[in-house]
């Protein structure tokens, strides 16, 4: 009977995960491109050879990892704080959660959409706030520009992100029990050691899940990237997934582009065994 | 974290800064949100004109003009019901089959399910983004591709959220289904009539996950839809920006109009929302 329940849902996660995460492995060793007449043939390693080699695909890589260097520990931190802020028991704070949240839910095709105009140089908001602040000095030319294209992006990523990890560390805060706390009080600790040797290592577990997750998420970076830039400006905001989708999907080298996938799948597998060694060695 | 050190004099003052700080950032969240929902009632020429000063918040010459044109120009109501006929479905199915394996797995233990549970939850390392290319090859060789059902089946079973309906269910006390064991109810009955309705937080936490990625997914669409007749909202975004002639208000309407379902759910069900995301970072 509990195969009979079980039977649907993992025939449909056969077909449309298992199944297709080993052809991505397997298809990686082929030359297979979509709709080509040519048959399939095993060409071993030469699409690893080919994307290693490939100077568009490093620039998306260290671009990525440009984007997870900057974000993780900046959003992170940002959210813990938030979290704290918005733990405080006075009346009103549910509605700043829920504010804080709100960019969640405009969702990340919108919030790129909205954020193009704000950082439009000419007529945008942020370079009208920053020439008002400055008197005229500073502005950027923003998503135009190869050195500020890829941080403007952060920022948004940051904006539209942080209400969600602030979400799941609230409610990590609220699992540590107030005794704790008193104790450190009585004791004699300030505020920030209150933090630092309570707040911190209560929370441990749920940071390094929150760095595990962010960090993923900075590899899979496409929606924004994809709605702002395309790549541009001279592939500055390129990243491993808009690389996959152009090889895979609009060059039809569906061969090429699944080495690509796993490439990337290699680097969360990295990213999660990490996060379970370190989870790890609390244990002892 | 809270009042604890605070004493009673100079409370007051205390507050007012702790309420100040909270709005300060309020506004940072809540600027680009308030930009998007001006700039839906403003004519074209205001929304680039007025873009860098205080008037982007303020209607000038306010119309409704922009929504119709989306409807007209993007066509709108043809994306919103494509969106919406995708989502439901994905999300009704989803919490059937998903929940169907994790109670299976939780209290209807069969030969393999051990080996089963230990599978799901390896496959919940793998991201829709190390899949898609292959996916993609087989959708084309299924014929699938521009359709509804390639937007859906994919998306129906999730490990994740098996997992989250496992745990959830190990958790739902077992007296109440011994008792109807023994008055003769089978195990389908027990499903339906005792534990899914006990477990109702389980299903708005995943439901309500499920549906802010599905509304928002924009990669998947990219690679198997091409024409508008089964382009999802996301999607429908991006190209229109690109469409000329290009009409920030009438962005910014579509903008307004795709997330304000969302918006609208949010609002109401802030409870849940916060507590569905909370609970995804269960997992460490």
């Amino acid at each position: 009977m509990g195969f009979t329940f079980a039977l649907p849902g993992l025939a449909l996660l056969l077909v449309f995960l298992a199944i297709p995460f080993a052809m991505a492995i397997g298809l990686s060793f082929t030359n297979l491109r979509l709709g080509s007449p040519l048959g399939i043939r095993w060409v071993g390693l030469e699409n690893y050879t080919e994307t290693l080699g490939d100077a568009d695909f490093w620039k998306a890589f260290f671009n990525n990892v440009w984007f997870a260097a900057i974000v993780v520990p900046i959003q992170t931190a940002l959210a813990l704080w938030l979290a704290i802020i918005v733990n405080q028991k006075i009346r009103g704070v549910k509605v700043f959660r829920a504010i804080y949240f709100a960019p969640v839910v405009v969702v990340m095709a919108v919030a790129a959409t909205i954020w193009l105009l704000l950082y439009s140089p000419d007529r945008g908001l942020i370079n009208g706030f920053l020439r008002f602040v400055s008197f005229g000095v500073i502005e950027s030319e923003w998503l135009d520009s190869t050195t500020m294209a890829l941080p403007a992006i952060m920022i948004m990523s940051i904006w539209q992100g942080v209400g969600f990890q602030m979400v799941i560390l609230l409610a990590g805060l609220q699992d540590i029990p107030n005794e704790l706390y008193d104790a450190a009080a009585i004791d004699g600790a300030s505020r920030w050691e209150q933090f630092r040797f309570v707040t911190v290592p209560q929370l441990r577990n749920t940071l390094i899940f929150v760095v595990t997750v962010t960090s993923i998420l900075a590899f899979r970076l496409f929606d924004q990237v994809w709605v702002m830039t395309r790549g541009a400006p001279l592939g500055s905001t390129r990243t491993m997934m808009l690389e996959m989708v152009e090889v895979g999907f609009e060059r039809q080298q569906i061969a090429r582009g699944s080495a690509i996938a796993v490439i990337f799948f290699l680097i969360v597998l990295t990213a999660t065994l990490v996060q379970r060694m370190v989870l790890k060695e609390e244990g002892n | 974290m809270q009042a604890s050190t605070d004493g009673h004099s100079g409370a007051t003052g205390n507050r007012v800064s702790k309420y100040l700080l909270l709005s300060a950032i309020a506004v940072l969240f809540l600027v680009p949100v308030a930009f998007m929902l001006v700039g839906a009632f403003k004519p074209d020429a205001n929304v680039i004109a007025e873009g860098d000063s205080w008037k982007a918040f303020w209607p000038t010459n306010a119309t409704l003009e922009n929504f119709g044109d989306a409807f007209q120009r993007a066509r709108f109501g043809r994306l919103f019901m494509n969106s919406v006929i995708i989502a439901l479905p994905t999300v009704a199915l989803g919490l059937l089959v998903n929940s169907l394996v994790g109670y299976a797995l939780a209290r209807l233990p069969f030969r393999g399910s051990r080996l089963i549970l230990l599978s799901i939850v390896a496959l919940t390392i793998i991201p829709l983004e190390a899949v898609a290319i292959p996916l993609l090859y087989m959708v084309s060789e299924f014929g699938w591709r521009n359709s509804y059902h390639v937007q859906i089946l994919p998306f129906v079973a999730n490990p994740l959220f098996i997992y989250l309906f496992y745990t959830l269910f190990l958790a739902v006390p077992k007296d109440l289904e011994d008792a109807a064991k023994i008055d003769g109810a089978g195990p389908a009955t027990i499903f339906l009539r005792i534990v899914a309705p006990l477990a109702k937080p389980a299903y708005a936490t995943v439901g309500i996950l499920s549906f802010l990625f599905i509304w928002g997914q924009l990669l998947w669409p990219v690679l198997v839809t091409s024409g508008p007749d089964f382009r999802p909202l996301p999607l429908g975004m991006s190209v229109f920006i690109t469409q000329p002639p290009i009409s920030w208000g009438d962005i910014m309407a579509f903008a307004l109009m795709m997330v304000l379902p969302l918006m609208a759910i949010f609002i109401v069900f802030q409870r849940w929302f916060i507590q569905s995301v909370a609970s995804s970072g269960v997992k460490g």
